[in-house]
């Protein structure tokens, strides 16, 4: 193309190839040394995501490998027993965890979704108290596991709530340690409502409760929903807290709410777990297995949910 | 003030007021505020809980008694040298941020600069899926798989050798790969809030692909980094199930990574298993420890919080 404009001189093509050079030189090739350190340098991220992917996986097999003799309607259907190891299951451990998961989400959605609409919908940011509120949840977020066990064990389940050592006591400090994963993905739902719908409502004679309910809730259900799903299956997985507040007996007969010994899923593997017989290490893997399935089921719902219905307005 | 107010609402204009009190809207206003103010009051729940027995704890053993070493709850006479289990707890952490620090930024940067959009879609869900695995799962893996291979692999009598029944630096690895995914998810996202101009201005200068990473997005991107490693610490710090599994329990006082050693929630999960009797001094001993465990991680939550808002602030 610029070759047309050029007059056909030899000092002008000197001059065009000398200008094309210089460009090549610097925009073209870069130096070996650059070439070779950044793939080296691409290798090693590679590397290190591999090594994450490949710990997980170990993971996986192991489980499945060790467990694999155990998997069976027993796992389900049998209550723990040190007597008739082979037939060793999990059968009062699922049914508390089912029945804690039950009180957990009865209690999770309207606490939790209430405290997002409130932080996002009514609270003024520049008041302090508001921002101690905020600044709380997120560092509840982050409190061990553990220290949710110590809270359920000396205000629920003896101290002022005083519920002893029951299923019901293993629910609530479940809940309220899976509460700030429902409330954080809930204010993020309800903000991502654009101001526009809500301007809309009101502008239509909509009170700012019948705006929430009928326009900003059911646009942020989805969102919501993942959050909820997401803290559900961290509640599953969950064991230090239930051992402190009573979930460690060798449960063999199916538990009520209120009354009597109660187990996890969670507590019941690590149950077998530090026992040192071989039968037990393998009903163990066998209950991850078990674990491991319905908790990637759950996550994985929650994610095609957020991929699925995440709306753009 | 309605008869001063201006506008379609003016004097001789419709008024805009409701034409009732919509008591309604407060009552579920004050309702969706109770909410807010229950996670404060958990706050508060756990601070209470943690400070009587403390304190009747320290009604009996004096402070210099209880900032030492020597860790021996059970004893006659007991001895409560903290030092032994916050230096167990050290010592996982340790080896557990050596192993998912690294591993947590390299995926990060490999995922926000150089993986394909195809790519990144498939890694960052499997990462969650790590993120989601629960940790007596991951404790169990340390004790079963990890343990065996160590002490394979241990250079003979090297640190005194790898042929205890639990080590710590097996719990230590399983904690790094717990941590690894929030590293990496963090750190990915406070690399990706840096501006894309940032990118291309290092590029026309003439800055290799290396460099743009290292020297402009890994600096522009250091708080959040910084709040990703400070908030993987405290998850470390406070983890429970794996150290219980792999680690021991036994109270020790160092940094040895083929030590069987006890951590602060390893001695909470053992000791206050239902049969403890209140008041007991070992019950107080319990509440103690969680004490100094809550300390720390809310010292480290509160870092790490302040450092997201920051880079949040700048980019966003």
């Amino acid at each position: 193309m610029m070759e047309s404009h050029v007059p056909p001189t030899e000092r002008a093509r000197f001059a065009v190839a000398g200008a094309r050079a210089n460009v090549a030189a610097v925009l073209g090739n870069q130096p070996r040394g650059d070439v070779v350190r950044n793939n080296a340098f691409a290798g090693l991220l590679l590397l290190s995501i591999l090594i994450a992917l490949a710990g997980l996986l170990a993971l996986l097999i192991q489980a499945g490998a060790q467990g694999a003799s155990a998997i069976g309607p027993n796992l389900l259907t049998e209550p723990p027993s040190t007597i008739d190891t082979a037939n060793a299951g999990f059968r009062p451990a699922l049914i508390g965890s089912v029945m804690m998961i039950a009180f957990v989400i009865a209690l999770i959605v309207p606490l939790g979704v209430g405290a997002a609409i409130y932080l996002e919908e009514y609270a003024d940011e520049t008041r302090w108290w508001n921002r101690v509120v905020e600044l709380n949840i997120q560092n509840l977020a982050a409190v061990p596991s553990i220290i949710y066990g110590i809270l359920g064990l000396g205000l629920i389940v003896r101290g002022p709530i005083d519920l002893g050592f029951v299923l019901l006591a293993g629910a609530i400090t479940l809940a309220l340690l899976v509460l700030p994963i429902v409330i954080i993905a809930g204010r993020e739902a309800i903000r991502a409502v654009p101001p526009s719908i809500r301007e809309g409502s009101l502008a239509l004679g909509a009170t700012q409760w019948q705006t929430i309910r009928r326009q900003v809730l059911p646009a942020a259900i989805p969102g919501v929903a993942t959050g909820v799903i997401l803290a559900v299956s961290r509640a599953l997985g969950e064991t230090a807290p239930l051992l402190l507040v009573g979930a460690t007996v060798f449960v063999t007969f199916d538990p009520s709410p209120l009354e009597g010994g109660y187990s996890g899923l969670p507590v019941q593997i690590f149950q077998y777990a530090t026992r040192p017989q071989e039968e037990f290490q393998t009903v163990a893997a066998a209950g991850i297995m078990l674990m491991l399935v319905v908790l990637v089921a759950m996550n994985s719902v929650a994610i095609w949910l957020r991929n699925r219905y995440e709306q753009k307005w | 003030m309605e008869a001063t107010s201006i506008g379609a609402g003016g004097p001789g204009g419709p008024r805009l007021e409701a034409p009732s009190k919509r008591r309604g809207e407060k009552a579920i206003q004050a309702l969706l505020a109770l909410c807010g103010l229950l996670s404060v009051l958990t706050t508060t729940g756990i601070v209470i809980a943690l400070i009587g027995p403390t304190v009747g704890f320290f009604q009996e053993i004096p402070f210099g008694e209880f900032f030492t070493t020597g860790w021996f709850p059970t004893f006659n006479p007991p001895s409560f040298g903290v030092f032994d289990i916050v230096v167990g707890t050290l010592n996982v952490t340790l080896w557990g941020m050596l192993f998912a620090i690294p591993i947590g930024l390299g995926a990060a940067i490999y995922l926000s600069e150089y993986a394909s959009p195809r790519v990144r879609k498939v890694v960052k869900p499997i990462l969650e899926i790590l993120a989601g695995i629960p940790t007596v799962a991951i404790g169990f893996f340390a004790v079963s798989f990890l343990l065996p291979i160590i002490q394979d692999v241990w250079p003979g009598e090297f640190l005194g050798g790898a042929e205890k029944p639990f080590l710590a630096i097996a719990a230590g690895l399983g904690i790094g790969l717990m941590i690894v995914p929030i590293i990496a998810s963090i750190s990915e996202d406070a690399m990706s809030a840096v501006p894309q101009g940032l990118r291309e201005g290092a590029y026309a200068m003439g800055a290799t692909k290396t460099k743009v990473a290292l020297r402009v997005v890994f600096p522009a991107a250091l708080s959040g980094i910084v709040a990703s490693i400070v908030l993987g610490i405290s998850r470390a710090v406070g983890e429970t199930m794996i150290v219980v599994l792999a680690a021991g329990s036994t109270p020790n006082a160092t940094l040895n990574p083929v030590e069987s050693i006890q951590a602060i929630t390893s001695f909470i999960a053992t000791t206050a298993t239902g049969d403890i009797s209140q008041g007991s001094i070992t019950y107080q001993s319990v509440f103690a420890a969680g004490a100094v465990l809550f300390l720390m991680t809310l010292a480290m939550n509160i870092i790490s919080i302040r450092l997201v808002r920051r880079y949040r602030e700048v980019y966003e």
